[in-house]
């Protein structure tokens, strides 16, 4: 149950293996180098009867990052080495902290969304949701929320979901030596990403999801275009499978590698694919469903074993799971409006902006002053790709939140890096950091 | 649990607040109908979190998060905030203690140990101190950083910039120099109507300054 979270030089094989290599070749130029570790020094003056020994270890220290392309950003793990097995996992972060909570604090709700995107930036359409299903509940509007907005909100949701597994799965195939699943995959994340473009009018940072909607409607032809792809998508899934999921080195990379048992990774707040990887079947999906999730149907994949290689087809049996849902909002989305109907919160139509004076109030009053949010607070979360995507949201009756904090879920796996990779190769912690799908600017904020 | 007629998150809080020692808990809230808010005694926090935890009709598992929140008014200053997560019951929980620059808060990463994390973030953030926490080093910010920035008397811009330096040939820290002021709006109008509509509340501090300065004109400096 309790992971330990730091270890001690400690004795057994690791202190007998040190002093029989010392005793064997007491020259050595990496016994000289190693650290003096002895246990219970007596202090001087005073007579200690207990076996006092002392030992030579072999102990030196990896910066493994922050320029490593493997460290996933801007990862700086100081890695505490006993030859060529980790034995003390310690990750610096912090490197790309930009202050989001901070700035956030000094923006009105609707110049506090852009923010969002940057923060997981490899899905951005899921942080969004949980901002904006924050700010709503504050609002008090989740009920009002029209239906083709929550559609499509749920169609997003779930092309990110895609858009994000594609990401993490090949580029974790990379780390562990595969090129090609990265050259298939990015070809359809690039297809995921032109369906953003259309919607929000970025790529990355779309930032289209609204309190109380979506910004605008989605162009004519989208659906189309999306059910397009979506076709043709299953195969390139199998595809991706077909080069990783038998792979003889893939597997010796992965199987048994950072394997996290159920209850130690509900110890460490584990959540998402990582949580689900371990044998616990929970999905916010499910258990709290928010937008369109309870009239959808999907399966929640469950790994049995916790190790990096179940977390690999946990996130690949999501992407099938997330194409049945997008399927399922393609065939029940129908036209209507994109957002909630009040000029207290949504700005008035452009058109109508030319005629009415009242419109033309609104629309100045919520892009200089913003909507005012009632005091209260929320923690609001999603299912992010990642895991549990909340926000903890203070507001405090004025136009800007008081307090937003940000529950990244990649915070809370990187954290048990050290569970994970103790004992472990250095390749093996690698892999790890792959399988965890660490992505910085949602960590460090 | 609980009659059909008390809501469920009221009946749960009821019922933790029959279980947790005598005066551990301070007030139980629904907030909004949706969220169950427990704000805890500071020396009562182990005990109340211990027993979320480990009795079954509460098992809070999961701790998914813990943050400061800074209200500079108050005393005392600092809230930290829990959230807890049941994955057996599929509920969430927030606890609530306050706290101030100087009072510890007991550390709960003997009962999460992914509190660790957390606790540093808020120290880092807050200069929350958590009480036997034993690796309460900074978190997210740089090295050698001084102060807390998320309190609210921290400036958004921050103290100091950092640059390479091309002729010393090092990394820098300079007092920030900002090419344009920070621009922050004061959104809150300040005219009077016939009732107070929401962001119209400066009106009422408008008005007590007044009658205050009226006061002082009327009693004298002397007084």
């Amino acid at each position: 149950m309790s992971g330990s979270s730091h270890i001690a030089a400690e004795g057994g094989a690791f202190t007998d293996a040190a002093a029989d290599l010392a005793q064997r070749n007491p020259v050595s130029p990496l016994a000289s180098a190693g650290a003096v570790v002895s246990d219970l020094a007596p202090s001087p003056g005073q007579e200690d009867t207990r076996e006092t020994h002392t030992v030579e270890v072999d102990s030196h220290t990896i910066n493994f990052g922050p320029q490593h392309p493997a460290a996933h950003g801007v990862l700086r793990l100081i890695l505490e080495m006993k030859g060529e097995v980790v034995e003390r996992a310690d990750p610096h972060i912090g490197l790309l902290h930009r202050g989001t909570e901070k700035l956030i604090e000094y923006k009105t709700y609707l110049q506090a969304m852009p923010y969002m995107d940057r923060l997981d930036y490899v899905s951005p359409m899921c942080m969004e949701h949980s901002f904006v299903l924050a700010v709503e509940r504050l609002l008090g509007i989740e009920k009002d929320v029209p239906e083709r907005a929550r559609w499509i909100r749920t169609l997003y949701a779930e092309l990110t979901r895609i858009a994000n597994h594609l990401l993490n799965i090949t580029t974790f195939a990379l780390d562990v030596g595969a090129i090609t699943p990265s050259f298939w995959g990015f070809e359809q994340r690039e297809a995921i990403l032109e369906f953003y473009e259309a919607a929000g009018g970025s790529h990355y940072h779309a930032n289209y999801f609204r309190a109380g909607g979506v910004n605008r409607d989605l162009p004519p032809a989208l659906l189309d275009r999306i059910a397009a792809w979506a076709r043709q998508f299953l195969p390139v899934v199998d595809d991706l499978e077909r080069l990783l999921t038998e792979n003889r080195i893939f597997k010796q990379r992965t199987v048994d590698i950072g394997v996290m048992t159920p209850e130690q990774a509900i110890a460490w707040g584990f959540s998402g694919p990582c949580l689900r990887a371990s044998g616990c079947a929970w999905d916010l999906r499910k258990a709290q469903p928010y937008d369109m999730y309870d009239q959808v149907e999907f399966e929640v994949p469950v790994g049995r074993h916790g190790d990096c290689y179940d977390r690999y087809l946990v996130r690949v049996h999501e992407m099938r799971q997330s194409l049945r849902i997008v399927e399922q909002c393609l065939k029940r989305i129908r036209p209507g409006p994109v957002r909630i109907q009040d000029n207290k919160i949504t700005p008035p139509p452009r058109a109508e902006m030319k005629r009415s004076m009242e419109a033309l109030i609104h629309h100045f009053k919520l892009y200089t002053e913003g909507y005012h949010v009632p005091a209260g607070a929320t923690y609001t979360a999603t299912e992010a790709p990642k895991g549990e995507f909340g926000v903890y949201m203070v507001a405090d009756g004025t136009n800007k939140p008081y307090r937003c904090k940000i529950r990244a879920p990649g915070f809370a796996h990187l954290q048990a890096i050290e569970a994970l990779s103790k004992g472990h190769m250095l390749a093996d912690a690698v892999a790890i950091i792959g399988s965890l799908d660490i992505v910085f600017g949602e960590i460090d904020r | 649990m609980g009659t059909a007629a008390v809501p469920p998150l009221h009946a749960l809080g009821a019922a933790i607040a029959a279980t947790a020692p005598a005066g551990a808990i301070e007030s139980v809230e629904v907030e909004r109908g949706a969220e169950l808010v427990l704000r805890v005694r500071r020396e009562a926090l182990l005990p109340v979190l211990a027993l979320l935890r480990d009795d079954p009709r509460f098992a809070f598992e999961q701790c998914m998060d813990i943050c400061g929140v800074d209200w500079p008014k108050r005393s005392p200053r600092f809230d930290v905030v829990y959230n807890l997560l049941s994955l057996s019951l599929n509920r969430r929980v927030r606890v609530i203690v306050g706290t101030d620059e100087a009072i510890p808060v007991p550390s709960v990463a003997g009962l999460w140990p992914s509190a660790t994390w957390y606790e540093r973030e808020t120290w880092d953030m807050y200069g929350i101190v958590f009480e036997g926490q034993t690796d309460l080093r900074r978190l997210l910010t740089d090295y050698g950083f001084e102060g807390h920035p998320l309190r609210k008397d921290f400036p958004l811009t921050g103290y100091v910039e950092v640059r390479y330096d091309e002729e010393r040939k090092q990394v820098v820290y300079e007092p920030v120099k900002l090419t344009q002021e920070f621009r922050n709006f004061d959104f809150l109008s300040p005219w009077e109507a016939m009732t107070t509509l929401p962001g119209d509340e400066k009106v009422h501090t408008n008005r007590e300054h007044l009658a205050a300065q009226a006061r002082q004109r009327l009693e004298g400096p002397g007084q």
